[in-house]
């Protein structure tokens, strides 16, 4: 029973913050904390940053990641359930609501004239969402180099009309990562091989 | 019947390869979109406004949206069961992956975030994901500005979404410098939209 409580406050919790945060995941991050380490002292701070890198390194929405994950944290499998779909519901309630009109309120007249204004809106707030994200990227050569390679190729590519897809940048991203990886490990080992101590001559294995 | 297949498959993949949230799915989903027919880059770029400025992850409002729209073609006359089928769907479709990975970190493999291969991977990604961002909101004011999809057609330099585009620029960035606070894209959709409506319709002789 307590734990039945414990999961149906935990959705709606999650269901106001579904409904009331505007910006997507990224500012849902700030309202979680205030939620669940300073009100209901549900989760110590250190354990919600450790939530939050999770959730913006995995695959996914980051709002539902971060729910799945405080869920489990909270009342195990069921709070996890509940506490994802708490965060989905408000959003499908009212986008699904506003299906039904959005074709005839998009082609009122004046309404067009509205949405030319806005598609370039929207190309500013996605190009300054990516300057941010930018900004506070770490500035070695290995980040700047795969940034840029990826900015030029693929905006060259989509006004070229190429179908390569953001997938495989992705793929390919992480690959390049695992190699530097392994060279910088492979590096690591030589130098460790060419410097021996005072007694060289056999050089030992560690 | 097939296209509910197609849909969850197709949100499946975006929900599982996606990283960086909601602004890193936008590449991904507005190429499936458009390679699958069911919606054109415009329509998109209209409703990701509206995804902006509702509540809740912008990934869900994309997929119930989209979701809806293909589903309304369904069923000749029984559209709202269609539309609710296909929004379900996506929505269902794009969470899942998220959900399960997450469950599997939290219950399973508590330290798969620390392992270093993951880790490399993960650093690989990173400038990519942001790399492909920022290109996303560059080819979209390419597109918006040119009225083209590829350089391959016909090319009218459209004046208005470039001044647009650059007012919300002249907003956004000196707001954020003084103040340092980041203006609310709301507001910037509305602003763009009184533009819009001042420079494309006859209202003015511009």
């Amino acid at each position: 029973m307590e734990k039945f409580k414990k999961v149906l406050k935990l959705f709606l919790i999650m269901f106001k913050i579904g409904l009331f945060t505007f910006g997507g995941g990224y500012a849902m991050i700030a309202v979680l904390e205030r939620e669940f380490v300073e009100r209901q002292k549900w989760l110590a701070d250190e354990e919600f940053l450790n939530i939050a890198g999770i959730a913006e390194s995995t695959p996914g929405p980051i709002a539902i990641n971060s729910a799945t994950y405080i869920g489990y944290k909270i009342a195990g499998f069921f709070g996890s359930l509940f506490a994802t779909l708490g965060v989905v519901l408000p959003s499908f309630i009212i986008i699904f609501a506003i299906s039904f009109v959005f074709d005839w309120f998009s082609s009122l007249e004046y309404v067009t004239y509205a949405f030319r204004g806005i598609q370039a809106c929207v190309a500013f707030l996605i190009f300054s969402a990516g300057l941010k994200m930018f900004s506070k990227l770490k500035k070695n050569p290995f980040n700047l180099i795969l940034y840029l390679i990826t900015l030029i190729s693929f905006t060259l590519l989509a006004l070229f009309g190429s179908q390569f897809s953001a997938v495989f940048y992705v793929l390919i991203g992480g690959g390049i990562g695992v190699i530097v990886y392994l060279i910088g490990l492979l590096v690591a080992r030589k130098k460790k091989k060419n410097t021996p101590k005072d007694n060289a001559g056999e050089g030992g294995n560690e | 019947m097939l296209i509910l297949l197609e849909l969850l498959l197709t949100f499946l993949k975006v929900g599982a390869t996606s990283f960086g949230g909601g602004y890193g799915m936008i590449p991904l989903l507005s190429e499936e979109v458009i390679i699958h027919g069911w919606m054109t880059a415009e329509e998109f770029r209209a409703f990701l406004a509206v995804a902006e400025s509702t509540p809740g992850p912008i990934a869900i409002n994309m997929a119930t949206f989209i979701g809806s729209q293909v589903g309304a073609n369904l069923f000749p006359n029984a559209v709202a069961l269609g539309r609710f089928l296909g929004a379900f769907i996506a929505t269902f479709g794009v969470v899942l992956p998220a959900f399960v990975i997450i469950l599997i970190i939290v219950a399973v493999v508590n330290k798969l975030m620390e392992y270093a291969g993951v880790k490399a991977f993960l650093s690989g990604i990173r400038p990519v994901v942001i790399g492909l961002i920022t290109a996303t909101g560059i080819t979209m004011l390419l597109e918006v500005m040119l009225g083209i999809k590829t350089l391959y057609g016909t090319v009218a330099f459209d004046w208005k979404a470039l001044v647009i585009f650059l007012s919300m620029g002249a907003i956004y960035y000196p707001v954020k410098l003084v103040k340092k606070k980041t203006v609310s894209p709301i507001l910037l959709i509305a602003v763009s939209a009184v533009l819009g409506i001042l420079l494309y319709s006859p209202l003015l002789p511009i």
